[in-house]
């Protein structure tokens, strides 16, 4: 009897332990729902210094700050190597990666080893339909046929006839699209013009050298705010009458539209990309959310005219839109 | 007695010295040690570059600056430089993607077509060079800017697009992916096998550099050619065969990240012919010709590979990123040089 009194004793004291241990574990849980240690990675196929991709930095960065969790932007043009930031990022054991997949058959192993791996993935800006093929939760972007088309209409009610469409960046698909897009609502002759995107004095030496060699062009589409630029001064020097139009903003084109000397800005709104991308992210790692439905969260486009150019030009100026 | 021995015993008074500094006087010592410092830099510094998901990303990342850098020494032992082997790579792989996406050819076949087709301009590039006289910079200059316009134009084209796509709905597509393409899990880390391409290709190089009468001539043409043409060696032979094996490794990188990703753009390669001269001169190799080593430029290869992650691993802000890399690169070459003239007392 004793004996057995004695073990009661045992387990009892055992249990209290054990308590103990199972209060130390509640509290524990408590301090992963605060979720105070989160770290996105954040992997474009941006080249360095591009204005659009600071943006998207930018908000991505915002929302890090506003969510209290740690972004690592990485980017590199390559698909290999844009793979290898994916891995990367896998490797560091990250809470969810933001991805942009401008060549999705060149990431496709890497985002789908991530997904595999339990890492939530939110695809951004391009790749909108292989995105849930490849396991990502939603796509954060803007439909580039989607936009093109309604580049393309717009063009055509301004009169536009023969024009260029200026790609900046060889072996970009999405840009390519846009211009593809753009031609089929568009009506008139609308010829792609392939320029060195790293180098604004040759782009606008380029453009100028087509309107010269053209008087007809009546037109200028780029596909990027900070060319929008370099045309307009190709104009101006070249003495041609061609009008111009952007797709994608910066603080010059807004002040250039509200002079008139851009016709308007299509905005996908790449601030919207970045700070999206890690909510969606952040909504996963906090609530289990998906967001989207399984459909794409479309963030833009938003077009930007002489009427409502005042409006975005203080936006424009802290560098977010 | 090696070949590189057999150079240090020309240039150097370095008979009467003692084994040990022997071994510190070979090129690729400061390499050595300047990517122990790296690698023990970063592994302290992050959490996860030293494991075997972080040893697998940065040994990826290296190995194809790698079979690049190796063959580039060699070349630069030689006394040429090759500017046209960062656009090989995207050159090689596009003819894959046009003839098999497009055309329907068989893979295998592409394949072979492409690596012909590599070495046959880098044996242009190494008989203009030789015949007109002219720097190989030039030379190789103008081949990287005629096949950087023969991608975007020729796959434009051909394709109506800039990039290859549907490269995995090609037949035969799997039974030729893993030979470039493969990987391995080790402890939740991927292992490409191009680490092992890499691995093969700097042992390859090593041994006909130390170890064949074809090693010999490389040294020869790169330290003192007129010379080297009048005690009977084949220059001509020996400098077009160089070009033919940077060509040909821009072949076998080409594969890589065609089978790697399954993809290539026309852009792809260009920008990188530097990045290999840097791995090979950070690896020991002179810019002058007739000194250097393929371990050296393997082991410059890691250290480039080693800090481009690193610097995501140690989660710097990217911005900076070119900034890190060139200093830590500056930082390998001194540490290098330092370490070489240390033990050498040499004054290279």
């Amino acid at each position: 009897m004793k004996k057995l009194l004695a073990s009661i004793g045992i387990v009892a004291a055992a249990g209290i332990l054990l308590t103990a241990c199972t209060g130390t574990g509640q509290e524990n849980a408590g301090t992963v729902d605060k979720k105070t240690d989160l770290t996105y990675a954040v992997v474009t196929h941006s080249g360095p210094g591009d204005a659009f991709w600071d943006r998207v930095k930018s908000g991505a960065e915002q929302a890090g700050k506003d969510y209290g969790a740690k972004i690592n932007y990485n980017s590199d043009p390559d698909p290999a190597k844009q793979s290898q930031l994916i891995d990367n990022a896998v490797a560091q054991k990250v809470d969810g990666i933001v991805v942009s997949m401008a060549n999705p058959d060149g990431v496709e192993a890497s985002v789908k080893k991530a997904v595999a791996a339990g890492i939530p993935v939110v695809t951004i800006n391009s790749g909108i339909e292989r995105s849930k093929e490849f396991g990502a939760i939603t796509h954060v972007g803007q439909s580039e046929t989607v936009a093109g088309e309604e580049v393309g209409k717009k063009l055509k009610e301004e009169g536009w006839k023969n024009a260029l469409c200026v790609i900046q960046e060889a072996g970009n698909v999405g840009l390519e699209e846009r211009c593809k897009a753009t031609a089929s609502t568009f009506g008139g002759t609308l010829a792609n013009l392939q320029v060195d995107g790293t180098n604004d004095a040759d782009v606008k030496a380029t453009i100028k050298s087509k309107l010269q060699a053209d008087p007809t062009i009546d037109g200028v589409l780029t596909l990027g705010g900070q060319y929008a630029i370099d045309a307009v001064g190709a104009v101006d020097e070249s003495g041609s009458k061609a009008k111009v139009a952007t797709f994608d903003l910066s603080e010059d084109v807004v002040s250039n539209i509200e002079s008139g000397k851009i016709v308007f800005a299509v905005d996908q709104q790449p601030y919207v990309q970045g700070f999206l991308g890690v909510t969606a992210l952040y909504l996963k790692s906090i609530n289990g959310n998906d967001i989207g439905g399984g459909q794409p969260v479309y963030s833009g486009p938003a077009f930007v005219t002489k009427e409502n150019a005042a409006q975005v030009a203080k936006f424009a100026k802290q560098g977010t839109r | 007695m090696t070949t590189t021995d057999l150079v240090t015993v020309a240039n150097r008074r370095s008979l009467d010295r003692s084994r040990l500094k022997r071994l510190f006087t070979r090129p690729e010592i400061g390499a050595l040690v300047a990517a122990i410092a790296v690698l023990v830099f970063f592994s302290v510094y992050t959490g996860q570059f030293f494991s075997l998901p972080g040893a697998g990303v940065w040994l990826e990342s290296a190995s194809t600056f790698g079979i690049m850098a190796v063959a580039v020494a060699l070349l630069m032992i030689g006394g040429e430089f090759d500017l046209s082997s960062g656009v090989m790579t995207g050159f090689t792989a596009l003819i894959v993607g046009v003839l098999t996406t497009h055309y329907g050819l068989n893979i295998w076949v592409a394949v072979v077509i492409a690596l012909i087709v590599a070495l046959g301009v880098g044996a242009l590039n190494g008989y203009l060079v030789m015949k007109t006289g002219l720097p190989s910079f030039i030379v190789t200059l103008g081949t990287f800017f005629v096949l950087a316009g023969i991608d975007l134009a020729l796959t434009k084209v051909i394709t109506g697009q800039v990039s290859i796509q549907g490269m995995t709905q090609v037949p035969l597509y799997d039974s030729i992916q893993p030979v470039f393409g493969s990987s391995v899990e080790i402890g939740g880390g991927n292992f490409y096998v191009s680490v092992l391409w890499w691995v093969a290709v700097t042992v390859v190089a090593t041994w006909v550099l130390l170890r064949t009468r074809a090693g010999n001539w490389i040294f020869a043409v790169g330290g003192a050619q007129t010379a080297a043409r009048q005690i009977g060696v084949p220059v001509l032979k020996t400098k077009i065969g160089l070009f033919m094996t940077t060509a040909g490794a821009g072949w076998l990188v080409g594969m890589i990240s065609l089978f790697r990703t399954s993809t290539v753009q026309a852009n792809t390669g260009v920008g990188q012919e530097f990045i290999y001269i840097i791995c090979a001169v950070v690896g020991g190799c002179l810019l002058t010709g007739g000194f250097g080593s393929a371990i050296g430029a393997a082991l410059g290869a890691l250290i480039y590979g080693m800090t481009f992650q690193g610097i995501t691993f140690a989660q710097w802000d990217t911005n900076w990123l070119r900034t890190f890399l060139g200093a830590m690169l500056l930082g390998a070459v001194f540490l290098n040089h330092w370490v070489r003239i240390r033990a050498g007392g040499g004054s290279r």
